[in-house]
Formats: structure tokens, C-alpha cells, sequence
């Protein structure tokens, strides 16, 4: 018995990701045959090193998704999260664990700014956190006087660490994807933000009140985009208080390509992280073809309107086959 | 004062959506008539009006305007004829200006430009017609009163040339002074030539304007003849029907034990006072019409909208229970089912099991936060068998499902909850009658348990069999509360009429 609900489950599973995994499969078939360089070793631990802070911030964007709200701050708080990393450790002299709890702090006291304003106004999220992007990049900016801070060694522990040649956060974006997903799926707050995203004021007349989950999902938001900040600002060795320009844009994509609903309740961790890869194999594929970055980009947008359109008609399918 | 030249003929009109709402109508409109058509709530009025006025088509019958054959298209068409309605619910644009919402089809232009001399000047006329010539035509609506808005409705009818003007509810919002306002320029329109169809709730005011009344029941003509040959308890008869059907009704269930007192609620859309109080086993009905505030008093104890004042008492029948939001009430042991189910109750693509599950999440969890899928998947399954749920299993999404289905669903999610009152707003609109007598049967369970259960209807019918008493609201008051042995359906029709009249001492006669 058990064994058939499993094997039913992973069927489940199984079809519901098989789309995409084929689309990154193809993807990766054609441009190794394309190409001689992409299909390598280092090509795609290049790739995992490069995708971490996206797919955390991805995975904030899709929670946000399911409630039906949206978060366009997730770049510039990148970027003043990471600001926050630099001035603490090059102006304040702190040490590096610090810095990073401090920086942890900021992401998650911006995810709380807008989470509770556009809660306690009943504003639309997009204009909040429209006026969060403007906040936090200006924060950004004012904090480290417009210069990129050069950290050296004193930050890179985070990111050259690795286990079997996986870097440590590849790891983290991994486990925080798992993670994610099995909050949204297995726990009573994951089935409450379905819930919500799906009908509010069901939500609210069936005696369950949705702000403070709304706000956690604000918070959860703000939080994982501030270590995405703490990852990149390793990577790079710097804090650059442009970081993360059009990052909610990316976000916003990897998440719609994975399937994820923009009027709420629909949407998966796991897909939005395939959504991800999909992307990253599409930039890395199109630039070992040596395509120009404005050809790059025509295509990326163009897989992105296709990626939805896809999705329309698979949803459709579905209603209409029942 | 009639001439006796036909301006509408309309011969055996039938509509059928799932169910027949009009059968049979055959009806003439005199030209310079004012004729007003009344019934219950669901007598198929509004969709008599709407067929006239192009919006809906009918299933059968035909229809002749001065002698040619009248099939409109569209209201557009419907309006080419000269014929016009202003409906029930509003239908004008808050962000535009009293002008530009009355001439918003044709305003008057050059190459597009708005000439807006000529436009406020047409404006002004017809603002002067209805007794608002003291407001400027660039007025935004969204600053006008409900009954001002209207008005401005009733003005986009009144400003093209008409041959038939149908007003279907129009007097709902409107002050004394306004509706008498209104009564004498359809009286003027009337001198011009014009017929007009009046649909109202107020009988009184039907009485006094109109020259020919229609009765309609069920979908079925029951009475035309001149207004004066009416009385008012004639009316009321006519509405509600004489074939008394011997209801078979149960045993009660009620006891002496209070379970729930309401005292004083009033709300800030219009609930005025109303205190009553809830047996433990009993069934106690909500009639009124349309508009006369059950559902926003059911939504005020429930704390789904703000209170003006009012104590609410559980059990403990000397302190009274705060009640400021939906949770509140739930930890009261207070439940409701939605008047919507699908917009305000169900998850619509999510599965059954869910939409059981939802907010009893916490009992099935066996590590704090974590649901035990097998106990959810048990508990689910319980409740499909217990209230013979048909779906294909409990991971069917719930728009799948039939409208009786999705009602016992929304059960199943309160049962779950073991509230232990539980308010039903209309939980058989739109279901067919087997899943109504399963539903009956299930309530009576519940009251048999010990339960006490407000169900608000407006099937007159269906109140008298499920319910121990029937509580009657008119305009925001509650009127009457009829026991079993002293209701009769005139007598309920007559109180839920009685708040919309001058005379509150007209009744039964």
C-alpha cells in the first residue's frame, strides 16, 4: 500500500517535471553538438558556481509568486545586502561573521518593510516593493560611497569552499531548494500559501487570518536574497553596490519557465530551480557559440514568451480534459 | 387617460437556464401605460425585463413592437427600437464624470474631440428632469450617494427619445423625496406618449403609479388587470400562491438550552438593532428578499465584516464574546458557509481533500507543522463517505465537482472543525433538489446532535421544512420571528414587505 502511493507520487513527480527536464535536455544536446567547449567538466561546475545566488533568490520569488504578490526589490537588496558585507568588514573593520549577520539582517528587514506596509495599507506588493528597489539601491550607494569595496580573502571561505568539487553554495541552493519544496508541499504553512495565493478571502472566511503568513512569506523572501548577496560578494571577492541589477527579472522568468502561476496559487521550487538551469544552459550555450550579448539576450526573452505560452496550453490541456 | 393602442406584444415567452425561469408569458403593454410587474425573489421578473431589453434572448415566443415582429440582438438593438431599461444593479463608471456617464455611448464630438459645451449643456436638461439641478455635470459619480447614482441611471434612461422606459428596481436606494422626484417624470414621460415598466419590491409605491399590475410566480403569469381593481393583500396572495402544499416536517430537535444570544447588531451597511437568540438542536430560518440584509448580518456576527454595535453571547450567556474577525468567531465555535461558495469558500482548482483539510490542518499533524499525509488522506476519505461525496476520489479538483458536491464539501471542512453553530447562507442555491433533500437530511442530523444551525433561504417553501422558527428581515430589521405553529407563507411575505412600506402597520390581512 505504501509502496503504491510512492510509486504513484514519484509518477506524479516525475510527469510533472518531465517537461522541463527534456527542455534542458535538448538544450544541452544542442549546443554540445553545436559546439566543442560546452560539453565539459569544467563547463558545468562553471554553471553550478555561477547559478547559486540566482536560484535562491528564484526560490523567494516563486513563495512570493504563490501568494499572488511580487517582490521587484530582490536586485537592490542584493545589492545593499552586499554593500552591507563590505562596509562592515573594509569601514567598520568587523570580521566576516559578523558582517554577514549583519547583512542577513538587512535582507530580512527589507522582506519585513514590504511585507508589512503593503499588508497594513492593502497596497498592490508591486508598487511597495517598486519603492523598495528604489530604497535599498539608494542605501546601497549611500553606504559605500558608490565605490566597489574590494573584500580580497577576507570573505572568500564562503564561496571556495567545496565538497567533491561542488562549491559550498552550490550546496546551500541545493539544500535550500529541498528545503523550500518540502515546506511548501509537507507543511501546514506551505498548504496555507497555496491556499491563499489560490483564494484569500476563503482563506480568511474559513477562520485562518493570511497576513502573518503573508508577511513570513515577505520575510522568507528578503532573507534568502540577503545570502544570495553574502554568496556573490565571496564569489567576486567585492561588494559592488550595483549587484543585482535586473535580477527580480531573471527571478521572475526562472520561475515562470518552471511553471509557476503570476495570479497565485500554483507553482514548485523544483520547477522554478530547473527554470533556473534552463536559463543559465541557455547563456552558457549561446556564448560558447560566440554570439553577441544583444543576440543572447533576443533569444533568452524569446525561450521565456515560449516557456509561458508552452505552459498555457498545458494547463489548458488539463482543464479541458477533465 | 390609456389609449388603448398596443406598443409591445409579447406571446408565449419561455426561458429555460437549468431551470425553466419563464414559462409561457404572454403579455401586452398598452401605449402611455405605466405597468408595474411584482413577484418573489426568483419569479423570473429581471429576466423578463432583460428579454425585452435585448440582454438576454429567449428560449421561445415572439414578440411585436407597433404591429412588426421585436427580436433584438442586443441592448444596443433593443435601444435603436426605443427601447430602454435601467437595471437593478448599478451600471455606471465611478471614475467618470454624471455627463459623460449618460452620454458615454454617443458623446457628442468633433473628430473625436469631446464638445463638451453642448454635452454639459444636454447634461444639465436632464439632471434638471430629476431633480438634481443643483449638481454640476462635471461631478465625478464616485462622489455621489448610492440614490444620487441612481438617479444619474435613471437620467441616462430618460435621455434618449424612448417609446418604453423599463425600470427594473430603481427606487432600492433612493430617499422619499427623490422617488417622488422619479414618480413625477415617469408620469411626465407617460403624458409624452411613453410606456413604462415598473419592477419593484415596494407595493405600495407599485399601487400608486401604476395603471396596469402583473403578478408573476415562478416563472408563470398569474394575474394582469388595471391597478385599481388590486388591493394590496390581493397582491401579497398572488405572490406567494394559495396551493398550500401540506408540508411534511420533521420532529424538532430544539431544547431549552441557549446556545447563542445576538443582541442589538447593527452594521454601517444599513443592519438596524436585530437581537435573537439560537437554541442548542434548533433550526431557525432567515427569510427576507433580496437586499434586506440577511446576508450582511450573518457576515457581521460571523466578524467577515466591521459592526457598528452589538454583543454576541456563546453558551456563556453572561459574557459576551468579542467577535472582530472570521478567526475569532471559528475559536467561538462559529461557523459559516459563505453565500458564494466558489468565490468566497472553495479552493476551486485545488482537490477535495484540500478543501476539507484546510483549516483543520493542525489535527493532523503528528510533528508540530508537519502533515501526516496518511491521516490527512483518512480523514478526507471519512468525510467523502460520511456526506457521500461523489468525486472520482479526494484528489479531484473541486470545480470539477457538481454544486450540491462542492456545498458538502464546505460542510465537511466546518463538520471537521466541530463547530457548533453553523450558518448556511443560501446552501441550495443553484443545486439540483436531490442534493437539496441530502442536504435537508444532514442538517437535521446536525441538529439532532445538538447543533444549532441558521440557514438563511429564499425558498419560502424550503425554510418552512427544514426550519423550527423562521426569522423574518425586511430593510435591515428584523421583523418577526414565526414559530411553526403560527407561520403561513402570507404572513412571512407580508413581514418581509413590511419594512419597504410607509404603513408599518399594514399585515396580514
Amino acid at each position: 500500500m505504501a509502496n503504491m502511493i510512492n510509486s504513484g507520487k514519484f509518477k506524479k513527480a516525475a510527469t510533472e517535471y518531465l517537461g522541463l527536464i527534456i527542455a534542458l535536455v535538448c538544450l544541452i544536446v544542442v549546443f554540445s553538438l553545436l559546439t566543442k567547449y560546452f560539453f565539459s567538466a569544467t563547463n558545468f561546475l562553471t554553471i553550478a558556481n555561477q547559478i547559486p545566488s540566482a536560484v535562491l533568490i528564484a526560490t523567494g520569488m516563486t513563495y512570493i509568486l504563490i501568494i499572488a504578490e511580487i517582490d521587484l526589490s530582490v536586485g537592490s537588496v542584493l545589492g545593499l545586502c552586499g554593500a552591507v558585507v563590505g562596509t562592515a568588514i573594509i569601514k567598520w573593520n568587523m570580521p566576516a561573521s559578523v558582517a554577514i549577520c549583519i547583512a542577513v539582517l538587512a535582507g530580512v528587514l527589507c522582506g519585513l518593510f514590504n511585507g508589512a506596509v503593503s499588508l497594513k495599507w492593502r497596497l498592490p506588493s508591486f508598487i511597495v516593493t517598486l519603492g523598495m528597489l528604489e530604497m535599498a539601491r539608494g542605501g546601497a550607494h549611500a553606504l559605500s560611497g558608490s565605490q566597489t569595496q574590494y573584500l580580497g580573502n577576507k570573505i572568500d571561505f564562503v564561496a571556495s569552499a567545496s565538497i567533491y568539487g561542488l562549491s559550498l553554495p552550490f550546496i546551500i541552493a541545493i539544500a535550500i531548494v529541498i528545503f523550500a519544496q518540502f515546506v511548501l508541499t509537507k507543511t501546514v504553512f506551505g498548504r496555507y500559501i497555496i491556499a491563499i495565493g489560490t483564494n484569500e478571502e476563503a482563506v480568511r472566511l474559513s477562520g485562518i487570518n493570511p497576513k502573518p503568513i503573508k508577511l513570513a512569506v515577505f520575510v522568507f523572501c528578503g532573507l534568502l536574497v540577503s545570502l544570495a548577496a553574502v554568496i556573490d560578494t565571496s564569489r567576486f571577492q567585492s561588494a559592488n553596490p550595483n549587484a543585482g541589477i535586473g535580477f527580480e527579472l531573471q527571478a521572475i522568468a526562472a520561475a515562470v519557465i518552471g511553471g509557476t502561476s503570476l495570479m497565485g496559487g500554483r507553482g514548485s521550487v523544483i520547477s522554478t530551480f530547473l527554470g533556473v538551469l534552463i536559463i543559465a544552459v541557455l547563456n552558457s550555450g549561446l556564448a560558447a557559440l560566440g554570439l553577441r550579448d544583444e543576440i543572447k539576450r533576443l533569444i533568452t526573452g524569446a525561450v521565456i514568451v515560449a516557456a509561458v505560452i508552452v505552459d498555457y496550453y498545458r494547463t489548458r490541456i488539463k482543464v479541458n480534459q477533465k | 387617460m390609456n389609449s388603448d393602442v398596443i406598443l409591445l406584444k409579447i406571446e408565449n415567452v419561455c426561458k429555460t437556464y437549468a431551470i425553466p425561469v419563464l414559462t409561457d408569458i404572454s403579455l401586452e403593454i398598452k401605449r402611455g401605460e405605466i405597468h408595474s410587474i411584482v413577484g418573489e425573489n426568483g419569479a423570473g421578473k429581471s429576466t423578463l425585463c432583460r428579454i425585452i431589453a435585448g440582454l438576454v434572448k429567449p428560449n421561445s415566443g415572439f414578440m411585436m413592437l407597433d404591429g412588426n415582429s421585436y427580436n433584438p440582438e442586443s441592448k444596443r438593438d433593443a435601444e435603436r427600437h426605443g427601447i430602454r431599461i435601467v437595471m437593478q444593479e448599478l451600471n455606471v463608471i465611478p471614475t467618470l464624470t454624471i455627463a459623460e456617464n449618460i452620454f458615454l455611448t454617443d458623446l457628442p464630438n468633433r473628430f473625436g474631440y469631446i464638445d463638451k459645451l453642448t454635452l454639459n449643456e444636454r447634461t444639465e436638461k436632464l439632471l434638471e428632469q430629476i431633480g438634481m439641478g443643483d449638481v454640476s455635470p462635471d461631478t465625478k459619480v464616485s462622489e455621489l450617494g448610492l440614490g444620487k447614482q441612481q438617479l444619474v441611471e435613471i437620467a441616462g434612461g430618460l435621455s434618449k427619445q424612448c417609446k418604453l422606459l423599463i425600470l427594473d428596481e430603481p427606487t432600492a436606494a433612493l430617499t422619499e423625496p427623490e422617488v417622488q422626484n422619479l414618480f413625477r417624470q415617469i408620469k411626465k414621460l407617460k403624458e409624452a406618449g411613453a410606456s413604462i415598466i415598473y419592477v419593484s419590491h415596494r407595493l405600495e409605491e407599485v399601487m400608486q403609479i401604476s395603471d396596469t399590475i402583473t403578478v408573476l410566480r415562478d416563472g408563470k403569469l398569474i394575474k394582469t388587470k388595471p391597478a385599481v381593481e388590486f388591493t394590496l393583500d390581493e397582491i401579497v396572495r398572488l405572490m406567494v400562491g394559495r396551493e398550500l402544499e401540506v408540508i411534511s416536517h420533521r420532529k424538532t430537535a430544539s431544547s431549552n438550552n441557549l446556545l447563542m444570544r445576538v443582541e442589538d447588531i447593527s452594521t454601517p451597511g444599513g443592519i438596524k438593532n436585530v437581537s435573537f437568540v439560537l437554541m442548542q438542536g434548533e433550526v431557525l430560518g432567515f427569510a427576507g428578499l433580496m437586499g434586506s440584509g440577511r446576508t450582511e448580518l450573518m457576515r457581521a456576527i460571523f466578524g467577515a465584516d466591521s459592526k457598528t454595535s452589538g454583543r454576541i453571547f456563546v453558551k456563556d450567556l453572561n459574557n459576551p464574546v468579542l467577535i472582530k474577525n472570521p478567526c475569532d468567531a471559528v475559536k467561538n465555535g462559529i461557523a459559516m458557509l459563505p453565500e458564494s461558495r466558489k468565490e468566497q469558500g472553495l479552493f476551486l482548482p485545488l482537490s477535495v481533500r484540500i478543501n476539507i483539510t484546510i483549516n483543520n490542518l493542525k489535527k493532523l499533524c503528528r510533528m508540530p507543522a508537519l502533515i501526516d499525509t496518511s491521516m490527512e488522506v483518512n480523514q478526507s476519505e471519512y468525510w467523502r463517505n460520511t456526506l457521500s461525496i461523489k468525486s472520482n476520489s479526494i484528489e479531484q479538483k473541486v470545480l470539477e465537482l457538481s454544486g450540491g458536491n462542492q456545498q458538502k464539501i464546505l460542510l465537511a471542512r466546518w463538520l471537521f472543525k466541530n463547530c457548533d453553530i453553523l450558518i448556511m447562507d443560501e446552501p441550495t442555491r443553484g443545486i439540483d433538489v436531490g442534493a437539496k433533500f441530502e442536504i435537508y437530511k444532514l442538517i437535521y442530523e446536525l441538529a439532532e446532535q445538538g447543533k444549532g444551525i441558521i440557514f438563511v433561504s429564499s425558498d419560502l417553501k424550503e425554510l418552512m421544512t427544514v426550519c423550527d422558527r423562521i426569522a423574518v428581515m425586511s430593510n435591515g430589521s428584523l421583523i418577526e420571528i414565526f414559530n411553526i405553529d403560527n407561520w403561513s407563507q402570507d404572513k412571512i411575505m407580508s413581514a418581509a414587505l413590511s419594512g419597504y412600506l410607509k404603513d408599518k402597520n399594514f399585515s396580514n390581512g
